[in-house]
């Protein structure tokens, strides 16, 4: 082994078992490099931000199909279609060039896991970056992140020489702030609302410029892949859902925790992981605020779309929020929903208006109420602001909202015969 | 011939102001959201668009009929430029602001889909300037500025827009405001 | 008062779905701009009520196009005055072949 450095150890052997992004033994380049090694020379002109050549820029989009990796985001889109639709309209004729944009915002209050990803991991989100900015032709690098987190980005992004353009914005704390159009708009006017859009970002962003913008662990992921191939990557996991994925279980268990798990793992196993219930569990609700609740006797759902779907439920950005039979699903919702109605950026009629008076209902329910039409009243203002808004917020809430009806509709009778399932009398 | 001059500028003026005030009027209604009485609301807003620009045309015939009259003595740059004038400089200056004012206004009108809202918009408050500088050039400088008829006239005009104000800064000015629980930024 | 007209069932809407070309032209809400002025409601009776806030409504719509409103061809001119009369400047024609195929922005 004359051609590797004697000062620097280079593990380049692919992680085995489901411990992949956490591999690193600290924050620092050389133990990333240490880790992982360095980026594949199959990709060279990834280091050089904007030299990407044809031939490497279709290597990495035919990976990660091949690989099947979604958006960790929240969205759950094949990152491959972005990456390759930003491509084709940085590339046509008169076209301008592409901007990649890092997303570490995580407005998502009950997700923890880029905040995990990005103290112990910055240099796998960088690596992701940089190749995604050489797949696209791009030269126009942001990294989004939190203000808490951006120091410490900063400072991995100077310690390594190929990183020094990529320029770190800080996100304020909202929820619709990780919103794709409003990083785009963070970036572009400094302020983070969604925008209005009749075109995708990939085609229309920044300025107008063909945009991508990747959550921090589909960069993460990204940068394995680039590494050890897509087969490697298809090891672990489902057919469905390959690889892994960091979810952060949260609510009533143990241990509140960030966990990187196997694809498709059941909701039952991600609970035991963390420690287990404190109390018996009542609901789940998966993927988050915008997410929907799995009711208990369906914890060995698997965290997998296909079989999330009956619940309209998906693996989102990985949120596990265990909910106990010792608290009411109704309070809880209610309360949620009215955080999300305060959440709304104040720019749409139906969003403004319609969020607070879906969450007043929803709240006249937990109140135990004895109005019997409240129930319909959601239903009603749920389909009314749904598809009416810049954002899909109004949706998400919408849908949130309805679950919460359909898988506590047993406790919502007994909250208008003024009881509670959980409170009693 | 300066007789039929005068004439025709008198009226075009009156005329001129009449329907800027029905204009201003009806643009407050337009404002509010609300419709008037077997006038729907794109009705109102298109009034108001054609009574603006009826209003122009008659100012334009007072201007031009006016520039020809030989005792106004009105010069070229008397159109643009206020307070030049020789006969009642500062009431003909009003005038001339309020032209100023009004090419302004209605020139980012027209161009509203190019220039965008926010500058329509706060050229398009310059109205309120407007409306008042021109009442006064009517009554300071007109012929029957203070003919009794003529201050009828301004009277309701005044009574008309006043009551429109009045409603616009009320809390009940735009439609649905009280259902509405949000303000949409 | 505000008359919150209930989405009324419109019994041209089979009729007007043939009109309506396989790459129909779709009329763009910006949200963010309406401010619920109902001028466009009223120009396109056939496509748009008004919920109980003042906001445009696609009426018959899946939720899908309540922000891109399928036109069909014989309500354009009424669409394209309601584009030039829009106080707000919020409503857009484009081509519904030119819209996203992929799905909304999300998170990245
Ligand atoms: S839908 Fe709601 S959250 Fe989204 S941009 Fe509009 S007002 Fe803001
Ligand atoms: S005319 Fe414009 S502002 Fe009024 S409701 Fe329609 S889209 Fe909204």
């Amino acid at each position: 082994m004359m051609d590797a450095a004697p000062h620097l150890p280079v593990n380049t052997s692919a992680p085995r078992g489901t411990a992949r992004l956490f591999l690193a033994a600290g924050t620092s380049f050389a133990a990333h490099l240490r880790a992982y090694g360095a980026l594949p020379p199959t990709l060279p002109a990834a280091t050089r931000a904007g030299a990407g050549a044809p031939a490497d820029a279709e290597t990495v989009i035919e990976q990660l199909r091949a690989a099947g990796l979604d958006g960790r985001g929240g969205a759950g889109f094949p990152v491959w279609r972005k990456l390759a639709s930003t491509r084709s309209h940085a590339s046509g004729r008169g076209s301008r060039p592409a901007v990649v944009i890092a997303n570490g915002s995580e407005g998502e209050p009950l997700s923890r896991k880029d905040h995990a990803l990005l103290s112990l991991a910055p240099h796998l989100v960088i690596d992701g970056l940089l190749l995604c900015a050489a797949a696209v032709g791009a030269s126009d690098l942001h990294f989004f992140t939190t203000a808490e987190l951006a120091p410490g980005v900063q400072h991995a992004l100077g310690e390594r020489p190929d990183a020094r353009h990529v320029k770190v914005l800080v996100t304020p704390e909202a929820f619709v702030a990780g919103e794709a159009t409003a990083v785009v708009n963070a970036v572009e006017r400094a302020v983070s609302v969604p925008r209005d859009h009749v075109l995708h970002l990939s085609e229309a962003g920044l300025k107008g410029r063909p945009t991508l913008v990747q959550n921090v662990e589909t960069l993460a992921q990204l940068a394995l892949i680039a590494r050890f191939g897509a087969e490697w990557f298809r090891s672990i996991g489902t057919e469905q859902e390959p690889g892994t994925r960091l979810v952060t279980v949260c609510g009533d268990v143990a241990t509140p925790q960030v966990l990187e798990v196997a694809g498709g793992t059941p909701l039952s196993v991600l609970i035991a992981a963390a420690g287990g219930a404190s109390a018996p569990v009542s609901a789940v609700l998966v993927g988050g605020y915008h997410g929907a609740w799995v009711p208990a006797p369906a914890l060995d759902t698997p965290l997998s779309r296909e079989a999330l779907s009956p619940f309209g439920a998906a693996p989102g950005a990985g949120v596990v929020f265990v909910l106990s039979s010792a608290r009411c699903g109704l309070e809880t919702a209610a309360g949620i929903a009215t955080y999300l109605a305060e959440q709304s950026a104040g720019q749409c009629g139906p969003c403004v208006n319609g969020l607070p008076a879906m969450a007043g209902v929803l709240s006249r329910i937990a109140s135990r109420s004895r109005d019997p039409p409240l129930p319909a009243e959601v239903a009603r203002l749920a389909d009314l602001v749904t598809g009416r808004g810049s954002c899909s917020h109004p949706d998400g809430t919408a849908r949130f909202v309805l679950s919460s009806l359909s898988v506590f509709a047993s406790d919502v009778r007994a909250h208008l015969a003024s009881t509670c399932e959980v409170h009693g009398a | 011939m300066d007789e039929a001059l005068w004439a025709i500028g008198r009226a075009t003026g009156i005329v001129s102001m009449v329907t800027l005030t029905l204009a201003v009027v009806l643009g407050i209604v337009t404002r509010s959201g609300r419709p008037l009485p077997g006038l729907p609301r794109f009705s109102v807003t298109l009034v108001h668009r054609n009574l603006s620009l009826v209003s122009c045309v008659f100012l334009l015939v007072h201007i031009v009929s006016l520039f020809f009259d030989s005792f106004a003595q009105l010069t070229l740059l008397d159109f643009v430029v206020p307070f030049f004038g020789s006969f009642l400089p500062f009431w003909q200056g009003l005038g001339t602001v309020g032209v100023d004012l009004l090419i302004a206004v209605v020139v980012t009108s027209l161009l509203r889909n190019r220039i965008g809202l926010r500058a329509f918009r706060v050229v398009h408050w310059l109205t309120y300037v407007l409306w008042p500088v021109a009442l006064a050039h009517a009554i300071g400088n007109g012929t029957n500025g203070t003919s009794g008829w003529f201050l009828v006239i301004a009277g309701i005009s005044t009574a008309l827009v006043l009551g429109a104000v009045a409603w616009r800064v009320s809390a009940r000015f735009i439609e649905f405001r009280t259902v509405r629980t949000g303000e949409v930024s | 008062m505000p008359d919150p007209r209930p989405p009324r069932p419109n019994a041209a809407a089979a009729a007007a779905a043939a009109d309506v070309a396989a790459d129909p032209t779709v009329l763009h809400i910006d949200w963010t701009l309406c401010d619920g002025r109902g001028l466009c409601t009223e120009l396109l009776p056939e496509l748009l009520g008004r919920d109980e806030w003042g906001y445009p409504l696609a009426l018959n719509r899946p939720v899908s196009e309540r922000s891109n409103v399928p036109v069909q061809r014989s309500l354009l001119p009424a669409a394209r005055d309601a584009i030039a009369l829009c106080p707000r400047q919020a409503l857009r024609l484009t081509e519904s072949a030119k819209l996203t195929r992929l799905p909304s922005n999300g998170r990245g």
